[in-house]
């Protein structure tokens, strides 16, 4: 497998199946490791870091079928191939932009990546379209066994598993459910919902993570505590909010029908119309009506259209992927025009009507 | 870095994520102390280590007792406390056993508990006293080899060597 193969997919958690996949994008989990013999990452020397490196390295390869992984020297790459993972929720933001010995394992799916040298040692994550977290939880820690089979965690009889930033100490673990919560941003509700859920100690974050801005109405609810409760405490605390969010939104959604209907009706509509035929084209503003238009389809206001499409063009008009796409190096004006290009294709050729294209 | 009220080194870097935009402070310990006792009736950033560990030093430790424990440094990866605190981040596993007094009431803090119930590797670490000495000797074998001091360099070498093929 190579780093072109992901190109020519969509990733496991922009699939758009499984449980209230209209609201809920991806479940995720994540576990921080470190080895027990070597400094965290702050003070370990690049000696150190290419030791770690080849530890995990012949760990993973061994476990893994070899035509199912794809190992990738993330040091090496150029910046637009890391941003496009980042893009694709692969690697962190930290990730792509560290220096040093680091790497990313992922298997042919995308359903996991394993983040060698990042903040920590070793972050396993597993991910799965919809809202599934029983079976990200089954996954991830049969990995995590594996992985503990031939290298010694770092680990703390009262304090549990030790990382290098104490918020993370004890299970290591972060799960978080992503929304896709148009409504409520309509409505003006959604700083009430975060408002409720950090009072119970759950963080709320944008698409991409801390301090990315909630683009697209996408929002990553998950927990902040990770110690003094078990896995399943963990994933019972935030499993058991998102149905009420999602109750919310869905309560928003009828209202906007119900008591404005024109006005969503015209707002669905237009955002269409701008994505079919625009000629230049921001990402910000491609995020933002593709979201009226997935809600749209939701409500069964556009019928052409399916949600894996959708989530698709949300993914391939992101800057990196743009490029890995068409091939080139844009500057951000020449991106504009193309994601616009890639847009009205795509959507006039989804409908089957060239019209548009010839506007 | 500056602090953003003085004159004085910024040692205290807070998030505050409790408006409706983050806002990002860098202040000095006294500015930082300031800040974060006027805004204590509000909750404070959740996870914001710097944040929590300003706000526990705040209460009841003087500007000595402050500066001997910026001082301790961890015997094993050689981070002083102070290099922890600006930064937010541990240097190795056994920061948690020497900096316990003090990182204890910093992790409840944190996460309200101090005892991890949830999963433990199955294949314990044996002899982790081992695993936290080969960080200390592969540390002070580089200084040797900085400080041209190869015989004391290659006698660590050969220690490390014992440790790793489990003959120690």
């Amino acid at each position: 497998m190579d780093f072109l193969d992901l190109t020519r997919t969509s990733g496991e958690w922009l699939r758009g199946v499984g449980p209230e996949s209209d609201i809920v994008i991806s479940s995720r989990i994540r576990l921080a490791r470190n080895l027990a013999d070597f400094p965290f990452i702050s003070r370990a020397t690049p000696q150190d870091r290419s030791r770690i490196e080849k530890v995990l390295h012949e760990r993973i390869v061994s476990m893994t079928p070899e035509n199912e992984l794809l190992y990738i020297d993330v040091s090496g790459l150029e910046k637009v191939d890391r941003q496009f993972l980042v893009e694709r929720h692969l690697i962190s933001r930290e990730h792509a932009e560290a220096q040093g010995s680091r790497a990313v394992a992922i298997d042919a799916a995308e359903k996991f990546s394993l983040m060698i040298n990042e903040e920590d040692h070793l972050r396993i994550q597993v991910m799965q379209s919809g809202l599934d977290l029983g079976s990200v939880w089954n996954r991830i820690n049969e990995i995590d066994d594996l992985i503990e089979e031939k290298v010694t965690y770092a680990f703390h009889e009262r304090l549990g598993y030790l990382t290098a930033c104490p918020t993370n100490v004890g299970t290591g673990m972060r799960v978080s459910v992503m929304l896709h919560l148009p409504a409520l941003v309509i409505t003006r509700q959604i700083d009430k919902v975060f408002r409720s859920l950090q009072k119970i100690s759950l963080a709320v974050r944008g698409l991409y993570g801390e301090g990315s801005q909630a683009m697209g109405d996408f929002y990553q609810i998950s927990n902040q505590i990770t110690l003094g409760r078990t896995e399943s405490e963990l994933i019972r605390q935030v499993g058991d909010i998102v149905p009420v969010i999602i109750d919310y939104e869905r309560q928003a959604r009828e209202f906007l029908a119900k008591e404005s209907h024109e006005n969503l009706h015209d707002r669905v509509s237009r955002a269409y119309g701008i994505l079919r035929t625009a000629q230049t084209i921001s990402s910000e503003e491609t995020m933002h009506l593709l979201s009226s238009v997935r809600m749209g389809v939701n409500l069964g206001l556009i019928h052409d259209l399916n949600i894996p499409a959708i989530n698709e063009m949300f993914l391939a008009t992101q800057p990196a992927h743009l490029q890995k796409l068409t091939g080139n190096d844009l500057d951000s004006t020449d991106r504009n025009i193309e994601r616009a290009r890639y847009l009205r294709r795509y959507l006039n050729k989804e409908n089957g009507n060239g019209g548009p294209e010839k506007n | 870095m500056k602090c953003q009220q003085c004159d004085k080194p910024a040692t205290f870097h807070i998030t505050e994520l409790t408006g409706g935009k983050p806002v990002e402070l860098h202040l000095c310990e006294e500015h930082a102390r300031q800040y974060l006792s006027s805004s204590s009736n509000e909750p404070t950033a959740v996870g914001s280590v710097s944040a929590a560990l300003a706000q526990q030093m705040s209460v009841g430790q003087t500007a000595e007792e402050l500066a001997r424990l910026d001082q301790q440094s961890c015997p094993v990866c050689g981070i002083t406390f102070f290099e922890f605190r600006s930064q937010g981040r541990l240097g190795c596993p056994h920061d948690y056993v020497c900096f316990q007094p003090q990182l204890e009431p910093l992790i409840v803090n944190i996460h309200g508990e101090s005892e991890h119930v949830g999963k433990r590797p199955q294949h314990a670490a044996s002899g982790s006293g081992d695993r936290t000495q080969l960080i200390r000797l592969r540390r002070e074998m580089k200084e040797a080899i900085d400080d041209e001091k190869y015989e004391r360099a290659s006698q660590l070498r050969d220690q490390i060597q014992r440790i790793e093929s489990g003959g120690a």
